[in-house]
């Protein structure tokens, strides 16, 4: 039986050939250094106007928010994004219109907190260019570059519009001739991801639900980590099946303690409703959110500033509470 | 009979289709709020799983996000994106549920856009998230959704996440899982499920209150019907005060 095979129509932003992405691994540093570095100087040097970038975490969970401010304040221009379910993390991008291309799973929205207007609004004009796939869709390509590969064969997407406005293409399968969606690698030019614990040469742990961020740390080119805290060496070779991230993936690392802020942080702090509630609403009114954001990140040096003007330690310890389910009332709650 | 509004409905007839020891794949809202009351009710060994990586949590109240903590607090594993989606891929999932700005006969569900320009819709919805693979890869889908004639359409404008396509036997040969697909369709007004061969939705249960004329008259497309059309059993007492009490005291869900 020889079946008709369909070609997705859209833009494919990334090269996925397995022996260029092995061209350039083959320069990338294996020294075990010291990688410390800073927002500011990461953000300068290792990402550059037009280069093609995927966030870690999972929107408004456990998300590098150093990095996305620094992003903005440096005001780099026609990012590429992989949007995979990309919430806070894309709000900010796309207020500081940083992006001009996106690979979209879920964007525009918050989950239950409802859809960012200022995000649908940028979408909507078309400033965007969107290609269409699916969370799967975007985890698989990762895998797929993680594993060195230009492709991986899968059985989502098939029959539907999300398949037309895509860049995959139906395969056939060499053994039992059944159709499949050849969902092409996606190996982005510069990842951030916050990780709870690592070391000074980028060994790092991740603890609670980890999207997909190790085949993001193994497929993108260059990587740099925020972690609540560095730890030492030591520690990870105690624990070695800990290590979530070796340090070859590893560029920059940078300690930024409570830096999912407004995120959630498991194990560590609760997203903070109130204020992304307070961001969703500034959001409304286009002036009003320019002020928002001037006042948010453009004002502020870096992430502690930020941190400072939005409560500070005690509002950490609030949502610390409210993550670790513990009644901090006076002599308990009535 | 007691009282309850849609919302109740919807979520006491949803939880009743997941039976013990079965696996689902739930979103936040109604989704995890019918998977916890089927939990607390006739399916204490349900596994409820969230695509970005909490297996069987025990939930202390309901998540904001399908990623944040509270979807594998106690949980048996905290995984990864990846490993919930190539379960499904394997055929370990039996139920998800999805949700959409249309549905067709077929169950196909729009969850993109309205409009007939790709670059430049006319009301841009955020995409598929998980959708599309969870209706890909999952056993049976289901949906609740209360029921309008612009909601349920002859034609998606976008279809995001696959029901039966266009009928018959088209699923399968679009390369989709053999025996997967759209199973129930509960809205405020009736249960619908599909013909075993055309694919198309098939209206198998009335809810109270509601006559066979509203649910054709709130439909943009022709339904058809079982041979004996039943009348849904309605909320149990016990089924709302435990969804009510246990599993949504602040009524995030159900005072929608």
């Amino acid at each position: 039986m020889s079946v008709q095979l369909k070609t997705g129509r859209n833009e494919l932003f990334t090269d996925p050939d397995p022996d260029n992405a092995r061209a350039f691994f083959r320069t990338k540093s294996r020294e075990l250094k010291s990688k410390i570095s800073n927002a500011e100087e990461v953000v300068r040097t290792m990402l550059k106007d037009g280069d093609y970038i995927g966030i870690g975490g999972f929107g408004a969970n456990r998300i590098p928010t150093a990095i996305l401010h620094e992003i903005v304040r440096q005001k780099k221009k026609n990012l590429a994004l992989a949007g995979h379910t990309a919430t806070h993390d894309f709000q900010i991008l796309v207020g500081g219109e940083c992006i001009d291309r996106c690979d979209v799973a879920y964007i525009i929205g918050l989950e239950a907190r409802g859809l960012s207007p200022n995000a649908r609004r940028a979408v909507q004009s078309g400033k965007i260019k969107l290609t269409e796939w699916t969370n799967a869709s975007l985890s698989w390509r990762l895998k797929a570059a993680a594993m060195g590969l230009s492709f991986m064969p899968t059985r989502n997407i098939l029959g539907t519009t999300t398949f037309e406005y895509s860049a995959a293409k139906e395969i056939e399968c060499p053994f039992t001739g059944k159709k499949f969606a050849a969902l092409p690698a996606l190996y982005p030019d510069f990842a951030a991801i916050h990780v709870h614990e690592c070391d000074i040469f980028g060994n790092a742990r991740v603890y609670g639900a980890s999207v997909s961020d190790q085949d993001l740390a193994k497929a993108s080119k260059r990587v740099v980590l925020t972690t609540e805290r560095l730890i030492t060496n030591d520690e990870i070779r105690q624990n070695p099946e800990s290590t979530f991230i070796p340090f070859w993936c590893v560029d920059a690392v940078i300690e930024v303690p409570y830096g999912s802020y407004p995120g959630n942080m498991p194990y560590e702090y609760f997203s903070d409703e109130a204020y992304i509630k307070e961001w969703l609403a500034a959001e409304k009114d286009p002036e009003e959110f320019k002020k928002f954001m001037d006042k948010q990140i453009y004002g502020t040096k870096d992430f502690y500033e930020y941190l400072e003007l939005n409560g500070g330690i005690k509002k950490i310890q609030k949502l610390r509470a409210q993550e670790l389910l513990i009644d901090t009332e006076i002599g308990g709650k009535k | 009979m007691a009282d309850f509004n849609s919302m109740e409905l919807m979520i006491c007839i949803a939880a009743r289709n997941l039976e013990d020891g079965a696996t689902v794949v739930v979103g936040t809202g109604a989704p995890c709020a019918t998977a916890m009351l089927a939990q607390k009710t006739h399916s204490p060994n349900l596994c409820i799983m969230f695509e970005a990586g909490g297996v069987a949590p025990l939930l202390p109240s309901m998540p904001i996000s399908v990623g944040d903590s509270r979807t594998f607090h106690k949980a048996i594993m905290a995984s990864s994106m990846p490993e919930i989606m190539e379960t499904c891929q394997r055929g370990m999932v039996d139920y998800t549920f999805l949700g959409g700005a249309q549905i067709d006969m077929y169950g196909n569900i729009n969850s993109t856009m309205i409009g007939d320009d790709h670059s430049k819709p006319k009301v841009r919805f955020p995409g598929s998230g998980g959708a599309n693979d969870l209706a890909s890869l999952c056993w049976r889908t289901m949906m609740m959704t209360p029921q309008d004639s612009k909601r349920f359409t002859s034609k998606c404008d976008f279809i995001t996440s696959p029901g039966y396509l266009q009928g018959g036997n088209s699923r399968y040969e679009a390369g989709l899982p053999l025996g997967t697909g759209p199973y129930r369709i509960i809205t405020n007004m009736a249960i619908m499920g599909f013909d075993e061969e055309s694919k198309r939705m098939k209206v198998l249960s009335i809810n109270p209150g509601y006559s066979r004329k509203d649910v054709q008259d709130n439909c943009g497309f022709e339904l058809l019907w079982a041979d004996k059309i039943e009348n849904t059993d309605p909320p149990h007492e016990n089924e709302l005060r435990i969804l009510r009490e246990e599993v949504d005291p602040f009524r995030y869900i159900i005072g929608r």
